[in-house]
């Protein structure tokens, strides 16, 4: 620099001042570009995340997600039935960073919603303008009795894919023939409703063919399910006398579980499972409730067209942490929720009204190879929660070969949502 | 198609404290509906349980339209000696359905 002088107190204190001054004159100009986080890079986060890239390359995005490989849920009922592996569910984060997005492989201890920072794991701090939260799901190991952490290691639920798919996977293969596989179904809410039935669908799969004289018992908190008419055909069609299954009102809700026995009780029975796959009742990811935004349900309340918290100021919440009215839980749905609330939060920065979502799901389910139903749905905010506009399930009475092309198209569908978001 | 569940312990110490579960399969129709041509569905509903030891009422409940689909009554009672237990569940439209339970005390 050519020209020095001497700055005085006085002058810094001036300039300070003068800067102030601007800075409430015209906030847009004063500011840098605004700084966009994002904790939770599943389907839901990762989508929000390049689609805020995508409508405002100015904007800086963080994205929070400790782990480096995303393993991906759709699908991964076919993991455990042995007919796909496990490395067909991962994807990592080298495309999202290509778009410009600072990806933090960090897990985010605290959000302060009124400093608006959030403290990561190694000690550094981050600050933002927005959060948006999409942390997906914890399990509660508070909520049924007998079942924790540790009983999770004998009674796999396989409700977050990764480990617990495998070791689900390798008890079924190491199990005898003749053997009483438990599926343990929680009341809603809960991620991906219809999947505990596709899972019973392809666990007797695989049983049908290796160990054709085990049966498979669903304990169900529920009476009626997504798809239920689809599912009862497709069982009594390909798996007939396989698969039985306890219902809310028929005394099916489990009460406890005992790791030790691999017992399981409900109201009305005790059962001893050779294989038991215990899906507990789960709440929002811990981080929601850290930064204040879950309530005495566990679950995030929000605004149904901007996605923010109802409960904390500047932090979004989508996926299958927020209440979401009609929206089940699925990573389609998250996405679509990604890409709104992304849509609401440059709207937001402009100072412009958000537009009202219009929120496409769908959700296929595989039930054996080249068997497969869906269930499409549009949702849109009415009276303060998202509501279903339109919902069109594949009919009951189809011919298989529409149930074969749905097969074809869940797989198409399973490339475009990992593209959309990974690739 | 009506159906019961009942849990009851098969032994039980002497006057220890037991607890009793039961499930009846019922719409609980309240009565308050209308259908889409506006006649009102009418009232069918279980009004009321009884549960008996040895001929003997030591728990009743009276049901009203409130209440949900598939009764789920739960409740506590103690022994003193070997016995059934019946159950009784009686509701509008002529409903009537008993079931009954033993238990050995020890």
């Amino acid at each position: 620099m050519a020209v020095t002088r001497h700055r005085t107190r006085r002058d810094v204190i001036r300039g300070a001042a003068a800067v102030a001054a601007a800075a409430l004159a015209r906030p847009a100009l004063a500011q840098a570009a605004p700084r966009i986080a994002v904790i939770g890079g599943g389907f839901g986060g990762a989508a929000c995340a390049r689609a805020l890239r995508r409508l405002d390359t100015k904007l800086q995005v963080t994205l929070i997600e400790p782990n480096r490989t995303f393993t991906a849920c759709p699908f991964s009922n076919e993991v455990i039935a042995g007919l796909r592996e496990l490395p067909a569910q991962q994807f990592s984060y080298d495309k999202v960073a290509a778009d410009g997005i600072t990806v933090a492989a960090q897990a985010a201890t605290k959000v302060d919603a009124q400093a608006r920072s959030i403290a990561l794991a190694d000690g550094t701090t981050l600050s933002y303008d927005r959060l948006v939260l999409a942390p997906g799901i914890d399990m509660r190991f508070d909520a049924l009795s007998g079942y924790d952490e540790a009983a999770a290691e004998k009674m796999p639920h396989a409700w977050k894919a990764g480990e617990q798919t495998l070791l689900l996977r390798r008890q079924l293969e190491a199990m005898d023939d003749g053997g009483l596989v438990v599926i343990a179904v929680p009341a809603a809410p809960l991620r991906c409703p219809p999947a505990p039935y596709e899972r019973a669908s392809l666990i007797a799969h695989y049983l049908k063919a290796n160990k054709p004289k085990s049966k498979i018992l669903v304990l169900d908190a529920k009476d009626n399910y997504s798809q239920q008419k689809l599912f009862e055909k497709a069982w009594a069609e390909l798996y007939p006398g396989m698969i039985e299954r306890i219902a809310l009102s028929q005394g099916g809700r489990v009460t406890s579980v005992d790791p030790a026995t691999n017992e399981i009780v409900t109201d009305f029975g005790n059962y001893t499972a050779a294989v038991a796959n215990v899906i507990p009742p789960q709440r929002a990811g811990r981080i929601a409730d850290i930064a204040g935004a879950a309530d005495h349900t566990g679950w995030c309340p929000i605004d149904p067209v901007t996605f923010a918290s109802k409960l904390v100021p500047n932090i979004h919440v989508i996926g299958d942490a927020a209440i979401a009215g009609g929206i089940p839980k699925s990573a389609s749905a998250a996405a679509a929720q990604g890409r709104a609330c992304a849509a609401a939060i440059v709207s937001a920065l402009a100072g412009k009204a958000p537009e009202t979502p219009r929120l496409d799901g769908a959700c296929y389910n595989t039930v054996a190879p080249g068997y497969a139903f869906s269930l499409r749905g549009i949702y849109q905010p009415k009276e303060d929660q998202y509501a279903e506009a339109e919902v069109t399930t594949s009919p009951v009475d189809a011919p298989r070969e529409v149930r074969q092309q749905e097969a074809h198209q869940a797989l198409d569908w399973f490339k475009r949502i990992t593209g959309d978001a990974f690739g | 198609m009506p159906s019961a569940l009942i849990n009851v312990p098969a032994k039980a110490k002497r006057g220890s404290v037991i607890e009793i579960k039961t499930l009846m399969s019922h719409i609980m129709e309240t009565g308050y509906r209308h259908t889409a041509s506006g006649s009102v569905v009418p009232r069918d509903i279980i009004t009321s349980f009884i549960c008996r030891f040895n001929g003997k009422e030591v728990f009743r409940a009276d049901l009203y339209p409130a209440i949900a689909a598939n009764p789920f009554i739960t409740f506590f009672t103690t022994v003193t000696e070997s016995g059934k237990f019946e159950f009784e569940w009686i509701g509008d439209k002529g409903f009537s359905e008993t079931t009954q339970a033993s238990i050995t005390v020890e």
